[in-house]
């Protein structure tokens, strides 16, 4: 579709920029500015270049949290997609049971997160947690309030409990997309459902994907509320990632100056991420169309 | 390779049907000859897709049994029937390049290596592929990813019949004539039965030796498209066929000064004795004389057997003109090829006795059939 | 094949429901049965935790500033972002490439980094502890991802309506309100679902916002957690009716839901 080229355009998206600008701006101006100074009270405020930012940098707080937070969420996007593409596929496509797996898929997506925090600390307590009183009643010594790897398999299990859904969900809406001729076609040339699922199913889901890895990738990096109700960053700090260390500093411990730099860091990052994985995909797809277009 | 046999098949896509409108497909039989090219024609919704799904096994039918080459297949699938069938919009395999498109069905046969280069090669030169082999089948045109998936199925040595469920629709005007001329030139070569559903006449007759016209769940009529032109077997065939349609005159049986007539607003229709003797033989008061709107003759001058009418409107097609003139209340329209010249306002049209068809309930009855047609 | 999905599917059901049955299970045995015995069902069946939550005026105006940000955020997240995804997807104008990834950009800053310039910038407003505080915070994720969701959707209208409506004779709200608004209808439901999602479940900026007047349902839960220990009953209870609205959400919307999450775009 051939746009059209008209400035007036801009009054129908004035609305957002002015909503946005003040709501992003001003505060991402207020970030920046204390970032470069040394702010002891409203008139004491010493500019110090990127002295915060090197101290951050160095600081091993934020290596920790920044190494145990891409691991997490590696680790999630690597159980979700797959598991999330499969349940798509095993969902029932008619009927009411089709609405009825669509409620109870999207229920997770819409309970605030520190209820699903509690309600998985309820859960995987081993007194009185349905969970942890299973799986120490196997033999299995768990405690996720003491033990680190226990910790960490909880949050994980609570992040895919929490989010394959999304993923779920936006493959299950890809797939009802996808016409019946594709599927007669391949019943026709006689393809194994693994041959439907590899060269009809998941090329016709690649749009779907790319969004739904982005915004797990982005929300899963900026996770807060349920680690911290579920184990308060513990123990130890084994389940504390960036958010939870950005707080501490800027709420906790008023280190403005090195928290606001952390917050650039950790903004940045995301950017970058976001930007490195979006573009390396849309390059491969422009790629294949340049190869095409000769002739 | 196969023949095709549609023996007492019915389908209702309801549970338990009732009344005749239940019925997608009204009880059949009928056969597609092994090597035959065939169309399959009818408006939409009268049945022709579903059809085309019952001989290709997406559906199985609710009842009577369809056979391929004498042997029955109603609980045989898709896969095993070795159907190829072409989409209406194209379906291919995105993520594949033309080459691997064209080898797919092949090797989940497990076909050998160069067995499959071979097949591929070759038909990829019938379909005038092999240039764009090595390519993405995603950013191709829609005619070439018609072709694709059309070659898919000639690829396979053992597949008794093509169907196509109307390939052209998202092709380009000018390349429909290029792709429905590749489709003959296939048919020649591969001697293999193919089925071609669609909605338009001139594609059914440039495509198929014969063709079968679907009408309300029904194949109303089957034959050349000479003979769908020629020789309507239903009211609704001599109004689908041709541009325009068949004219048709409701008569009513008539007594007057002791002779047999048949007339509408007062006027009595010229026919043949054999004509009247058809018509008089049947039991129904619905009866109607249908004449082409080509084989009406014109004239200025009064002629035995014509009747008066008065020109109400001339369309100039350009290399032929239509004609609506009026006979009594009566609206007809008359086709004139453009060096033949036009009368002004009043003239008389003549009904040639061997292009006029008499109808009783809307079928063809002819002294072969008497009227036993109607059925 | 088909049993092995259906159990699969049944399965992963169970996986989804099972934490959530044993909130409501919890929600209503007291703490003594709580603590006390391990029962898959309440032995004591008590809507004692439900009593607590609807009598007391903190905890019930906690749950009405939910509900009372979450509309304001749909509101003003739909009114905006509608015009805004229109022009994304019909002109090309100055800066439109530029400004569409500024706004994405802006989902993906951590809520985190922006809590204390919120506070400062709602404070120095005097916005803090308002309803419409909350709503607008939430707005700077909401209203992106909505333009980005309703330009998908509208692209897919073709021009040719907008141009057809035109020609006959309508003025653009007209056309707008009554023409093009009805055909990405799906694109309307699932961008309230993804607005009234974040903003419901959304709790770090919300809680920094507020301090009483304000105060959002998921705040006042930490209230549970007292001197005694953790009131285990009631905050099952609270948890328990904070899922409800999204139960209701989602059952409206069900319909556009398959349709909606391909975003359009597929």
């Amino acid at each position: 579709m051939n746009k059209v080229q008209n400035n007036k355009a801009w009054f129908l998206v004035l609305p957002v920029f002015l909503l946005v600008a003040f709501s992003a701006i001003v505060p991402l101006m207020t970030v920046v500015n204390y970032s470069v100074q040394d702010i002891f009270d409203q008139n004491n405020a010493y500019f110090v270049g990127v002295e915060w930012y090197k101290e951050i940098l160095n600081d091993p707080r934020l290596q920790d949290s920044l190494a145990r937070q891409f691991m997490f969420s590696f680790t999630v996007l690597l159980i979700e997609v797959p598991l999330g593409i499969a349940v798509a596929l095993m969902m029932p496509t008619r009927g009411w049971t089709a609405s009825l797996t669509l409620i109870v898929l999207a229920l997770p997506l819409l309970i605030p997160w520190n209820v699903v925090g509690t309600i998985w600390q309820i859960f995987a307590r081993g007194d009185i947690g349905l969970l942890g009183y299973v799986i120490n009643a196997l033999g299995i010594d768990y405690n996720y309030t003491n033990n680190p790897i226990d910790a960490w398999a909880t949050v994980l299990l609570m992040d895919v409990w929490h989010w394959t859904s999304l993923i779920a969900l936006l493959c299950y809406s890809g797939l009802r997309a996808i016409p019946d001729a594709y599927y007669q076609a391949a019943r026709i040339d006689r393809a194994s459902s693994w041959s439907i699922f590899k060269f009809i199913q998941l090329p016709k889901l690649k749009g779907v994907l790319i969004i739904g890895i982005l915004l797990r990738f982005m929300d899963s990096f900026m996770i807060y509320t349920e680690p911290f109700v579920l184990t308060g960053g513990g123990p130890g700090n084994s389940t504390t990632f960036l958010s939870q260390t950005l707080t501490k500093m800027a709420i906790g411990q008023f280190d403005i100056g090195p928290a606001a730099a952390f917050s650039i860091i950790y903004f940045l990052i995301v950017l970058l991420v976001s930007w490195l994985f979006f573009t390396t995909i849309t390059h491969l797809d422009k790629d294949k169309t340049k190869e095409q277009s000769y002739d | 390779m196969a023949e095709i046999h549609l023996k007492g098949l019915a389908h209702s896509y309801i549970g338990n049907p009732q009344i005749s409108s239940d019925y997608a497909i009204h009880e059949m039989d009928h056969v597609w000859q092994q090597g035959g090219a065939y169309a399959l024609l009818g408006p939409s919704g009268c049945g022709k897709s579903t059809l085309l799904n019952l001989i290709s096994g997406l559906i199985k039918p609710s009842h009577g049994s369809v056979l391929f080459d004498g042997v029955e297949v109603n609980n045989t699938s898709t896969q095993d029937r070795n159907i190829a069938q072409v989409f209406q919009f194209p379906v291919i395999y995105d993520s594949m390049t033309v080459y691997d498109n064209l080898a797919f069905p092949l090797r989940n046969m497990k076909v050998d290596r160069e067995t499959i280069d071979k097949k591929v090669k070759e038909v990829a030169k019938t379909l005038d592929l092999t240039e764009i082999l090595s390519r993405k089948a995603n950013n191709l045109s829609a005619d070439e990813k018609q072709k694709i998936s059309m070659g898919r199925g000639l690829v396979r040595d053992d597949v008794s019949a093509i169907l196509f469920d109307e390939p052209l629709t998202v092709i380009d005007p000018n390349l429909k004539w290029k792709l429905r001329r590749k489709l003959k030139q296939i048919h020649e070569r591969y001697n293999i039965t193919m089925v071609y559903v669609t909605h338009d006449q001139l594609e059914a007759s440039t495509f198929a030796n014969k063709i079968a016209l679907m009408y309300e769940g029904k194949i109303v009529q089957f034959g050349t498209p000479r003979e769908l032109f020629e020789e309507p077997n239903h009211t609704f065939v001599g109004f689908f066929i041709g541009s325009p349609g068949m004219n048709f005159i409701s008569v009513e049986k008539e007594i007057v000064d002791g002779q047999l007539v048949f007339s509408f607003d007062g006027i009595n229709f010229p026919l043949s004795q054999e004509q009247s003797d058809l018509l008089d033989n049947a039991q129904s008061h619905n009866l109607k004389i249908g004449i082409r709107p080509e084989f009406i003759q014109l004239s200025r001058v009064e002629h035995p057997e014509s009747l008066p009418c008065k020109i109400v409107h001339t369309e100039d097609l350009g290399t032929y003109k239509i004609l609506t003139v009026e006979v009594g209340k009566q609206q007809l329209k008359v086709r004139l090829g453009e060096d033949q010249q036009t009368p002004q306002e009043n003239a008389f049209v003549t009904f040639p006795h061997q292009w006029v068809k008499t109808y009783v309930d809307e079928y063809l009855v002819t002294p072969s059939t008497g009227d036993s047609n109607n059925e | 094949m088909t049993n092995n999905k259906r159990f699969g599917i049944i399965f992963y059901a169970l996986f989804v429901l099972l934490p959530i049955y044993w909130l409501i299970n919890m929600s209503f045995k007291s703490n003594e049965e709580i603590l006390g015995t391990f029962s898959l069902w309440p032995q004591q069946f008590t809507l004692a935790n439900y009593q607590v939550i609807f009598t007391d005026p903190s905890w019930y105006n906690g749950y009405l500033n939910s509900v009372y940000y979450v509309v304001l955020n749909s509101i003003i997240t739909l009114v905006v972002a509608l015009p805004a995804a229109y022009a994304f997807s019909r002109y090309k104008f100055i800066g439109d490439k530029h400004l569409f990834f500024w706004l994405l950009s802006n989902r993906m800053a951590p809520p985190a980094v922006f809590l204390l310039p919120f506070f400062q910038l709602y404070s120095s407003v005097g916005l803090f502890d308002t309803h419409i505080a909350v709503a607008l915070a939430h707005c700077l994720f909401s209203v992106p991802l909505a333009v980005w969701i309703l330009e998908g959707f509208m692209s897919a209208v073709p021009r040719e309506i907008d141009e057809t409506a035109y020609i006959d004779g309508y003025s653009f709200p007209h056309f707008f309100i009554r023409i093009f608004l009805p055909l990405i209808s799906s694109g309307i439901g699932v961008t309230v679902f993804f607005s009234f999602m974040f903003s419901w479940v959304e709790l770090l900026l919300a809680r920094t916002l507020t301090s009483v007047d304000a105060k959002p349902i998921a705040a006042i839960m930490t209230r549970t957690i007292g001197a005694s220990g953790v009131d285990w009953g009631v905050l099952a209870a609270a948890g328990v009716l904070t899922i409800i609205p999204g139960i209701l959400v989602i059952y409206f919307v069900r319909n556009h839901v398959a349709k909606g999450f391909a975003l359009g775009r597929v």
